[in-house]
């Protein structure tokens, strides 16, 4: 009786496996997303998530893709690179996704790439900065961050009215961390600012009052800070405690201004920071519209204010994978990477569309996001006096 | 020379924190030979108390840490009642199982309880650095330090002076034999632990407003303890306070004037140094046989 009864059921499951790609022909769209929701760079993950989840949520009430849903298949980087290749290796092999996003930190996203090649499915790297990430030649990403020789150039024009003289570099001791210092210095060299060694920290580092005592005796005007907006709280705490006193410009667009000014409090006043997004100034983005329309949708949805800098990352990024997935007409990992190559919208951050980086004949997307600088001033962020309004 | 002065000020002050860590585990991985990975947990509950305290209970800072101390302590024994006195007689390795999970299970309910986002923990200190000459210490940093060295000679104190410590130490070096002589070994085990947890908590308090809180916190606290203990000798507290204080000078002037990158590194090779030429650890007396 029992084992006939489980016979039936067994059957019904595999007649329904069998008829479900036929049947549900509107079976939603997945689309794979890595992102650190744990570990030292949890809260960055978290809102490029949200973002990620606007965008969703915005496509699917437009009526999906061609009539299909869109669905997320979110996975747990821990801020670690060998669980990013892991979760990378999952999203491909048991949830068949057509098209990742991730994987936030530079060295997940260079740990995740082999992974894509292998298996050939297109990433959208939404956050990362390391230059070899479309230079190595990996055929399979596509990245609308700059990369930080990117945001350096973006920085030149600045560098004369922000007065920078002499140049101390404090970086996350990684992939990111490591490429910003070599980048904007030799940006900086170029324009004939002296340059110091740079000093690195660990990415779990929590004291970094050898490195200010360090960068103190420098004599140096002005102190570039490349990592997460935890470590820059410490970092702007800890120079008060030394009273470092000097002109500190954060890049990689991962400073949330406005978690400094809550957590830092006066420590962070007069600080500038390098952001690809500006939520204080909607209108002043290239689609004044969208990021207005994007701001107040995550008001709406009771996430934290600061977090809008790194939200607006998973918008984007979803944005552009579902652009090409309708280019595509068909969710196959390969149609959608040649999809890439042809798509062009604007997303929060303004215009995305894919220039050939790296080796030839295997080149990697890489679009050119626009670069903005605000100061935090008397508590507020502020656009600074050399940013004239549009 | 102004830079060495303060590079040395701050390794005195990162020591004593670590030599705070350090102690706690010392008595729980030393005297009660149980390898604690959830160690730096109690250090996080201890953060997240503070702030719970702050926050939600509108209570004074003083208050908020004497309350993550009594809430360490507490969770402590809880722990001990409930996991390790029922495996007793069990070997290292199974309580350090055991350890290891208690260790994942609470960092995970931190992320589900707090999240992912880091806390900043108010306190009532002046941010504006005392200054002596050319080197410069934050008020705030100097009252965890004085705390830390109160805390440190308390618990000398207790293990060395007091009945329950003397009882400790008993039951610890000959389990049956102190029972013969009347100690109550069950409890001897739970306050042990529980003063442990309560020290840890007590580093969380201190130092959670110095940095920030965050669910993953506890593990580089756990590795700066165990790298203290190690360094001190099993079981030694003047070992673990000295230990402490050698690692935050060494990381100190390692990141100053070798590389920053390496400041870790440096810390671990000083392990490596002395596993190979102390392995009792650097302050342990002869070794007695039998």
């Amino acid at each position: 009786m029992h084992k006939r009864w489980l016979t039936t059921l067994l059957l019904a499951f595999t007649l329904g496996a069998l008829l479900a790609p036929a049947g549900f022909a509107q079976s939603p769209v997945k689309i794979g997303v890595i992102q650190p929701l744990s570990g030292a760079v949890a809260a960055s993950g978290n809102y490029v998530r949200m973002g990620a989840e606007i965008a969703r949520d915005w496509i699917n009430a437009k009526g999906g893709i061609n009539g299909r849903k869109v669905e997320l298949v979110i996975e747990d980087n821990k801020s670690d690179p060998k669980e990013a290749a892991s979760a990378a290796e999952k999203l491909i092999v048991r949830d068949k996704v057509p098209a990742i996003m991730g994987a936030w930190g530079s060295s997940m996203t260079l740990a995740a790439m082999p992974k894509l090649e292998e298996y050939g499915v297109p990433m959208v790297v939404e956050t990362s900065s390391a230059g070899n990430i479309t230079k190595s030649g990996n055929p399979w990403i596509f990245r609308i961050s700059p990369p930080s020789e990117m945001e350096a150039l973006g920085l030149e024009k600045y560098v004369d009215k922000l007065g920078v003289k002499h140049a101390d570099f404090l970086a996350v001791n990684t992939d990111w961390g490591r490429g910003a210092a070599g980048a904007f210095g030799t940006m900086l060299r170029k324009k004939g600012v002296e340059v110091d060694a740079p000093e690195f920290m660990d990415q779990a580092a929590t004291d970094m009052n050898a490195q200010i005592t360090k960068i103190k005796a420098s004599g140096g005007d002005t102190l570039f800070v490349t990592t997460a907006v935890e470590q820059i709280t410490l970092i702007l705490k800890q120079g008060q405690e030394q009273r470092l006193t000097r002109k500190i410009i954060t890049t990689g667009g991962s400073s949330s201004p406005s978690q400094l000014i809550k957590q830092a409090g006066a420590a962070a006043e007069g600080t500038y920071h390098i952001v690809f997004f500006m939520p204080w100034f909607p209108e002043a983005m290239p689609d004044g519209k969208l990021a207005k329309a994007f701001v107040d949708e995550w008001t709406k949805r009771g996430h934290p204010f600061e977090g809008l800098t790194e939200g607006f990352r998973g918008h984007d990024g979803i944005a552009t994978i579902v652009e090409a997935l309708k280019l595509a007409g068909k969710d196959d990992p390969k149609a959608v990477r040649d999809a890439l190559w042809k798509v062009s919208f604007t997303g929060v951050n303004g215009p995305i569309k894919f220039d050939k980086d790296g080796p030839a004949g295997k080149e990697s997307g890489q679009s050119k996001p626009s670069i903005f600088v605000v100061q935090i001033k008397d508590g507020k962020v502020a656009l600074p006096d050399f940013m004239a309004r549009k | 020379m102004d830079a060495l002065l303060q590079h040395l000020v701050n390794g005195l002050v990162l020591g004593g924190t670590y030599a705070l860590l350090g102690i706690g585990l010392t008595l729980i991985f030393g005297l009660m030979n149980l390898v604690n990975f959830a160690h730096g947990e109690f250090y996080t509950l201890g953060a997240y108390t503070t702030f719970a305290a702050l926050t939600l209970g509108g209570s004074n800072f003083f208050l908020a840490v004497a309350a993550a101390i009594v809430v360490g302590a507490a969770a402590g024994a809880l722990c001990e009642r409930l996991l390790l006195a029922p495996l007793r007689d069990e070997s290292i390795d199974t309580t350090m199982l055991v350890m290891i999970g208690l260790w994942i299970a609470l960092q995970n309910a931190e992320l589900l309880g707090w999240g992912g986002v880091a806390k900043s923990i108010p306190h009532p200190f002046p941010t504006a650095p005392l200054t002596l000459g050319p080197i410069g210490i934050a008020p705030l940093r100097l009252f965890v330090v004085l705390t830390a060295a109160a805390l440190i000679v308390l618990s000398w104190l207790l293990i060395q002076r007091t009945r329950l410590g003397r009882a400790m130490r008993a039951t610890f070096q000959d389990r049956e034999t102190a029972a013969l002589m009347g100690v109550r070994i069950g409890r001897i085990h739970t306050a042990t632990f529980a003063f442990g947890s309560a020290l840890a908590a007590a580093a969380g308090a201190l130092l959670g407003p110095i940095f920030l809180a965050y669910p993953s916190m506890g593990d580089l606290a756990s590795l700066k303890a165990f790298s203290v203990v190690i360094l001190g000798g099993l079981g030694n507290l003047a070992g673990a306070t000295a230990g402490g204080i050698l690692l935050g000078i060494a990381e100190e002037l390692g990141a100053g004037y070798v590389s920053s990158g390496y400041r870790d590194a440096v810390g671990f090779v000083i392990i490596i140094l002395v596993l190979l030429f102390r392995p009792a650890g650097l302050f342990a007396r002869a070794e007695r046989i039998g």
